[in-house]
């Protein structure tokens, strides 16, 4: 009982901070709604036991991606309002479009969990290794091997792209 | 009932109220009494005998003193900062072992709050968040020198984060866990402190260490003279305490964990010789006390002793010196580990 009140007030927080970011009109603080979302997302994490993603929830997204978003929106300056964009491409129906899909996918997800309810999840007793971290470890390394090493080919592109922009003649 | 809400209770308020309040109150008075001494000169003298109650008399001021809000300010901003940054600097004492379980009136008590097994990764995480009061400080002032001493501090903080976390890893290397008793207990079987197995870890924690809490020679986020004042230069009253005790608490906590990681925390002098065992008529909790005192010291005696880099040098010592000597520390001590095992 308990732990459903918890479960639905970090949900309703959750939600409430994402509604915030899309709908504040000051970039700051969207941004700054953000961290919070992040941080109740690690709550949400330490509550279903996994402190160790939690703690990387906070260290990656809130303390560090965040920080550099923070940094171009203070630099940039947006003081124009939204309403200034009056450029088509950025009202198209491809944003509808997309919330569709996502919309659909996570009714696709609900459902199966629903049809899957029955069935006992995998045991976590089945890894070799006790403890958070190990076994986030041990099934990075196994189970997860090649989804691991595509995301990590995926940020050295970023990376060697990132140098590739800010230094035209290497 | 009582072990498991009561006592905790009791920890939390004893580490803040007892420990930690009064120690950062009185850092400030050692600062200014150590640099005096360097500097031929008496310190605080006038309040109470030797200047001891000049804490107190700086904290009734500070609380006096009329608060300021700029009329441009970004008002809610303007008024969260110096809590967002006072909070990171008092959560981490959630993990911090200040010495192992012992007994007291027969129950055992552990001398810490808790021990999860992620405590390393939740000090650096909580730290990360600490830049934020930093950066929203100097955004929301609404004022050029604010502004770009916030800039300064943040691309400080997160590159000098870089390198002090690569080296917390080869600690971790070392250990094989991420919980700070574990941490502790792991130099405890290998013999010896860190310091001696990882001295340029330890090193390069203490550069970054100096660097993040933004002390000489790393301060130029309150380099008075480009930027009057710095980050908190729009700040009066309690709010700017805010940010000193928040700069303070900081400095325990680094000296706190590098106690922890490379000097062996609550362990005492070469902990496995058995001729040294009158030492342990001195309680634990007073030989983690005295080590982080000594890396207090340290902080102060380096403030009076250092010049202040230039801006483009600490940012090349960052990463051109520190993160390339870090990751090749981490390189080796993973290759040796391989090795011996």
């Amino acid at each position: 009982m308990a732990e459903a009140i918890a479960f639905y007030t970090i949900a309703a927080f959750i939600l409430g901070f994402a509604v915030l970011v899309v709908t504040t009109k000051d970039t700051v603080h969207s941004v700054l709604y953000l961290v919070l979302d992040f941080l109740f997302v690690a709550a949400l994490y330490v509550m279903l036991g996994a402190q160790f993603l939690a703690v990387i929830q906070v260290l990656v997204y809130a303390g560090g991606i965040v920080v550099l978003y923070l940094f171009v929106v203070m630099l940039v300056n947006l003081k124009r309002p939204p309403e200034a964009h009056q450029d088509p491409h950025r009202r198209s129906k491809l944003g509808l479009a997309l919330a569709a899909a996502v919309l659909v996918e996570l009714g696709a997800i609900v459902a199966s969990g629903y049809a899957k309810a029955a069935a006992p999840t995998v045991p976590a007793a089945a890894l070799p290794v006790s403890g958070n971290t190990e076994q986030v470890g041990w099934l990075l390394y196994t189970s997860y091997l090649i989804p691991f090493e595509i995301a990590s080919m995926l940020l050295l592109v970023a990376m060697i792209g990132a140098i590739v922009l800010a230094k035209r003649d290497l | 009932m009582i072990d498991q809400y009561v006592i905790p209770l009791l920890k939390i308020l004893i580490v803040l109220f007892a420990g930690v309040l009064p120690a950062v109150t009185y850092m400030v008075l050692l600062e200014r009494k150590v640099i005096a001494w360097a500097q031929s000169r008496l310190g605080p003298m006038r309040v109470g005998p030797y200047g001891v109650l000049q804490p107190v008399a700086d904290a009734i001021k500070l609380m006096l003193k009329e608060d300021i809000t700029p009329r441009k300010a970004d008002r809610w901003v303007f008024t969260a900062a110096p809590i967002i940054s006072m909070v990171p600097a008092l959560i981490v004492y959630a993990v911090i072992p200040f010495g192992p379980v012992v007994k007291i009136f027969g129950k055992s008590v552990s001398l810490y709050i808790t021990d999860v097994n992620v405590g390393l990764l939740y000090i650096v995480s909580v730290a990360s968040v600490g830049v934020y009061g930093i950066i929203l400080a100097g955004y929301s002032s609404n004022s050029k020198f604010p502004l770009l001493a916030s800039l300064r501090a943040s691309a400080q903080l997160i590159s000098y984060e870089i390198a002090v976390t690569m080296t917390l890893v080869s600690v971790i290397l070392m250990s094989g866990t991420l919980s700070m008793v574990g941490i502790v207990n792991a130099q405890y079987n290998s013999r010896l402190w860190y310091a001696f197995i990882q001295p340029v870890a330890f090193v390069i924690f203490f550069i970054g260490g100096l660097a993040e809490t933004n002390r000489a020679p790393f301060d130029l986020p309150e380099a008075e003279q480009e930027l009057t004042g710095g980050f908190h230069t729009e700040y009066s009253g309690m709010r700017f305490a805010l940010f000193f005790l928040a700069e303070y608490a900081n400095m325990i906590v680094v000296s706190s964990v590098a106690t922890t990681l490379f000097f062996g925390g609550w362990l005492r002098p070469l902990p496995n010789v058995a001729a040294l065992h009158f030492l342990d008529v001195i309680p634990s909790w007073i030989w983690f006390l005295l080590k982080s005192f000594v890396f207090l010291y340290i902080f102060i005696w380096v403030r009076a002793t250092l010049p202040r880099y230039r801006y483009d040098q600490l940012m090349r010592l960052g990463w051109k010196v520190l993160i390339p000597l870090a990751i090749v520390n981490l390189v080796v001590t993973g290759i040796v580990k391989v090795l011996l095992s």
